[in-house]
């Protein structure tokens, strides 16, 4: 084949400064961190999906010394709107809402890591692996990777929580870990390959290096800006399954969580009795959260890949 | 030291390996230490392959290929270690040679760690100064040093330095010089000149045929992966048998001579393209895959 | 004249700084001229073509004017210069097998092509069934798609549709380059007939091989870190040239006859200055064997004899 590949430009444009040869002699490689975190900083996406998402974090963090109630106590006035005391209000049944928000917030934060680690572990494992060897392992996992991805994630999650009561945090992420990994499986494998062609790879094994080192060593390295977006959209996806499980009631039901907390709103007609003090700050945080995330990533992947940008 | 026989190399392409492509077919040769051989060929043709099965970075799917009588595709993991201490590669693009993300001392230290992890401190700073004087590199330049922040030539060259803190045999260089700039090409040329006179063969894989006219010792060209005329450079360049060297010879631009309008450009018949024709002797040391010679 | 470039300065905006790919230069192509521009990467021949037609939005047009047929180009202005593409200044580009979109078959993609010109694709093809059947190919390739056509099919095609409209000028970057030896031939003789016919006026080709040129252009200009170095006609430059770089650069290329154990030929040393920072003075002083106390003032691309020029304190007049 003739080689029409990216690599081959080039012969082509190396005149230009930003990445050609010759033409730059004093080029060190902090200029490169700066750049991308010039551009970062100036990206509008990137700025306030960050802020949005850090600020909850603080919240979460911060927000439980804050008060001394715990978020399932009882005893509190019941079903009264935000005041001085009780600054999100109180439930019907009596309890604080501030408390169960802001422990319900470090929840989701907690499950989101848990399973995103649990998931984009499993997805760079059969990804690399898949993508790197190629042939009949990645016939196998490919497999795999397509029968756990057509399976509907949300049916089997709601079985499997149903009958197993899902009694902590961890146990929930992990459930979600090792059900939202195949679209990160498929994506890394995708990048490994086309990883794999290129003669550096080669080059390691040529030095004597087996395929795992190559994998650590050489591919992974490329990919990591990849790899960052990837458990990103991994939290962003894990916080909002696990609030669709607490809202359904499949959650842990000993911790406080903002989809437990809509649950028992819904539950107790807060709609209808406008108690929009209790259903509204879970549900504003969710979509808060999730959505910063996901438009953090969209300008990350602009930081990142300088051809998106429009400088 | 290092033999070809009867190699063939049949890819499964299309959906569930339906399609079969020969991209090798029955290719044979050898190469004493100290000899440069070019492999000739277009895009297509095949010599990218067989470089890469002669380092094992894929295997053939017949015949064998010997290195000092062990058969290569069948080496163990220990044993390709040692094999690579003796036969190693250079590739055509060299900004895709040394991972980006790391600087080029990288590639050198990983010869380092894989091979000779016994040398102390100073053995080993001795050890790699020698290899930068041979490429004509000053450490100063190279080291610590990001890709980008070098050249086309010196990255190639720093790879030939590499393939040199080993008991180099043999090299693979597979279109070293195409992407570099015309002024830098001649000298890593020059190099592999150097390289031969110390005694390391050399298989010169390239389209460029007046680069294989200049350095090498004996040429192959291959067409559609089989070898179509093969022998001593001066004769295949300068008494080509088969027509498609020919039409090779007669197609490359010149820089004192104008293409001849009336020339006839030889093209292959039918009967040259059948993959049957086997090598016959044309000479002293040529051969061609041409049907009714002597 | 068909093209005028005047003094012309087009500089790269980067974060650190501008890069100064074309530096000011000045030369004219006459009507039915195939000029090649030849010089090595970086030397600012691609930037070149690609601004005579404003093609990358990183360029800068910093000075000088380009006038084609009389009519000043507007360069800075990439609407305007809308109206002169693909119709007076047309660009074949360089690696024709991924210039074409995949899932468009050829006929499909030309009337799209002409359709965003403003040409009706009925009333030219019956002009550009002609042209194709010129380079050996018939009207079935219309019909189909490019993973059906080989490298040097694919390559014929562009050719005939980038000049269809009959461009006053036409620039090839790096066409040959990709190719292999026959079809590079078909290729260059293929540019030179489309001249012949008239069906550009000037060409510009851009490549760093000087023996596709010598082959098929009539006139040969050398740059050198976004500088002009040397212009004079090809055999003139390829047998004859008057600058040290062309001479260098010249003397490291391996012709088909010449052998290692015979003669050692020896390349340039040293590397092309940054853009970034150019130095003062001739920019090639610090690889040059001949230069002198003069060359940090830098030469002026004079006439050094009929249709000759040079920029070289050693060379000619100057």
């Amino acid at each position: 084949m003739e080689t029409a590949d990216t690599s081959a430009d080039l012969i082509s444009t190396p005149e230009v400064a930003l990445t050609g040869a010759g033409a730059t002699d004093d080029f060190d490689p902090g200029q490169k961190r700066f750049e991308t975190l010039y551009f970062a900083f100036h990206n509008t996406k990137l700025v306030i999906g960050l802020s949005v998402v850090l600020s909850f974090l603080v919240l979460a963090i911060v927000g439980p010394w804050l008060t001394s109630a715990d978020p399932f106590e009882f005893g509190f006035p019941l079903g009264i709107p935000p005041n001085s005391t009780y600054w999100l209000g109180t439930t019907s049944a009596g309890q604080d809402v501030y408390a169960q928000f802001v422990y319900g917030l470090r929840s989701s934060f907690v499950v989101g890591a848990i399973a995103a680690l649990v998931a984009g572990t499993l997805g760079m494992a059969i990804g690399f692996i898949g993508g790197y060897l190629g042939g009949v392992v990645d016939d196998i996992l490919s497999m795999l990777t397509n029968v756990v991805l057509v399976i509907p994630t949300l049916a089997v999650l709601i079985i499997v929580a149903a009958y197993l009561k899902v009694g902590s945090l961890s146990s929930e992420a992990l459930l979600i870990g090792l059900t939202s990994w195949p679209w990160a499986a498929r994506a890394i494998r995708a990048q490994t390959f086309s990883l794999a062609a290129r003669d550096f790879v080669n080059l390691a094994r040529l030095s004597g290096r087996g395929p795992l080192r190559v994998i650590a060593s050489e591919i992974a390295p490329n990919m990591s800006s990849y790899l960052f977006l990837v458990f990103i959209l991994l939290f962003g996806g894990s916080v909002l399954t696990a609030a669709t499980l607490d809202f359904l009631g499949l959650g842990p039901s000993r911790v406080m969580s903002l989809g437990l907390m809509m649950n028992t709103a819904v539950s107790n007609a807060a709609l209808q009795l406008g108690m929009w003090w209790w259903f509204i700050p879970p549900g504003l945080a969710i979509t808060a959260i999730v959505g910063g995330l996901y438009v953090m990533n969209v300008g990350l992947d602009e930081v990142f890949n300088p051809r998106l940008r429009r400088t | 030291m290092l033999e070809v026989s009867g190699v063939t190399k049949i890819f499964k392409t299309g959906m569930f390996g339906r399609e079969l492509t020969t991209a090798v077919s029955d290719v044979s040769f050898a190469v004493q230490p100290g000899e440069v051989i070019s492999l000739i060929g277009e895009s297509g043709s095949g010599k990218t392959t067989v470089g890469r099965m002669i380092l094992r970075l894929t295997e053939p799917t017949a015949g064998a290929i010997t290195f000092d009588g062990h058969d290569v595709a069948s080496l163990g993991r220990r044993e390709l270690r040692r094999y690579y201490a003796h036969v190693q590669g250079v590739f055509q693009d060299p900004f895709s040679s040394y991972n980006p993300v790391f600087k080029v001392d990288r590639v050198l230290g990983m010869i380092h760690s894989s091979y000779l992890r016994d040398l102390s401190a100073s053995e080993w700073k001795t050890k790699l100064q020698k290899s930068l004087e041979a490429v004509s590199l000053e450490p100063a330049d190279v080291l610590g040093k990001y890709p980008h922040q070098l050249s086309g030539g010196q990255l190639q060259r720093l790879m030939i330095a590499r393939a040199l803190l080993l008991e180099l045999q043999f090299l693979v260089a597979d279109e070293i010089i195409s992407m570099l700039d015309a002024s830098t090409r001649i000298d890593v040329l020059n190099l592999l000149g150097d390289l031969k006179a110390r005694g390391v063969g050399i298989l010169f894989i390239t389209h460029d045929l007046s680069l294989g006219n200049y350095i090498s010792d004996r040429t192959l060209i291959l067409r559609r992966g089989r070898v179509v005329e093969m022998g001593a450079t001066e004769k295949v360049y300068g008494n080509p048998a088969h027509p498609y060297t020919q039409m090779l010879l007669t197609s490359v631009p010149h820089l004192t001579e104008r293409w001849d309008p009336t020339a006839q450009v030889p093209t292959p018949t039918p009967a040259d393209e059948d993959g049957d024709a086997p090598l016959v002797k044309v000479a002293d040391d040529h051969f061609a895959a041409i049907r009714g010679a002597t | 004249m068909s093209l005028a470039v005047d003094d012309l300065r087009v500089y790269y905006r980067t974060l650190r700084g501008d890069v100064r790919a074309l530096d000011g230069v000045t030369f004219t192509v006459a009507d039915g001229e195939i000029m090649g521009l030849a010089g090595e990467s970086g030397c600012g021949k691609t930037t070149l073509g690609k601004s005579l037609i404003r093609l990358d939005g990183r360029m800068r047009v910093i000075g000088g004017t380009v006038h084609l047929d009389g009519t000043e180009l507007p360069l800075s202005d990439d609407g305007a210069m809308n109206a002169f593409r693909f119709r007076e200044v047309s660009i074949v580009p360089q690696y024709a097998m991924s210039a074409m979109n995949p899932i468009r078959k050829i006929g499909r993609m030309i009337s799209e092509l002409l359709d965003s010109r403003d040409v009706s694709y009925d009333e030219t093809l019956p002009e550009l069934s002609r042209r194709l059947a010129l380079v050996g190919l018939d009207d079935a390739v219309l019909d189909r798609y490019p993973i059906e056509l080989s490298g040097g099919m694919k390559q014929r095609v562009v050719m005939v549709l980038s000049t269809l409209m009959n461009p006053s000028l036409l620039i090839a970057d790096e066409l040959t380059s990709a190719l292999d030896v026959s079809t590079q031939k078909a290729v260059a003789e293929m540019l030179v007939e489309f001249r012949d016919r008239k069906f550009v006026k000037s060409t510009i080709v851009i490549t760093h091989d000087l023996s596709i040129l010598y082959q098929m252009a009539d006139t040969i200009l050398v740059m050198y870190a976004g500088k002009l170095v040397e212009k004079a006609s090809a055999a003139q430059i390829t047998q004859d040239p008057k600058h040290p770089y062309t001479q260098l650069l010249l003397g490291s290329l391996p012709e088909v006859g010449v052998r290692f154990a015979e003669r050692r030929l020896s390349g340039i040393p040293g590397r092309p200055p940054s853009l970034l920072n150019p130095p003062t003075g001739c920019r090639f002083r610090a690889r040059c064997p001949l230069a002198f106390e003069k060359c940090a003032e830098e030469p002026p691309f004079v006439e050094i004899g009929p249709n000759r020029h040079a920029a070289c304190w050693k060379v000619g007049a100057a």
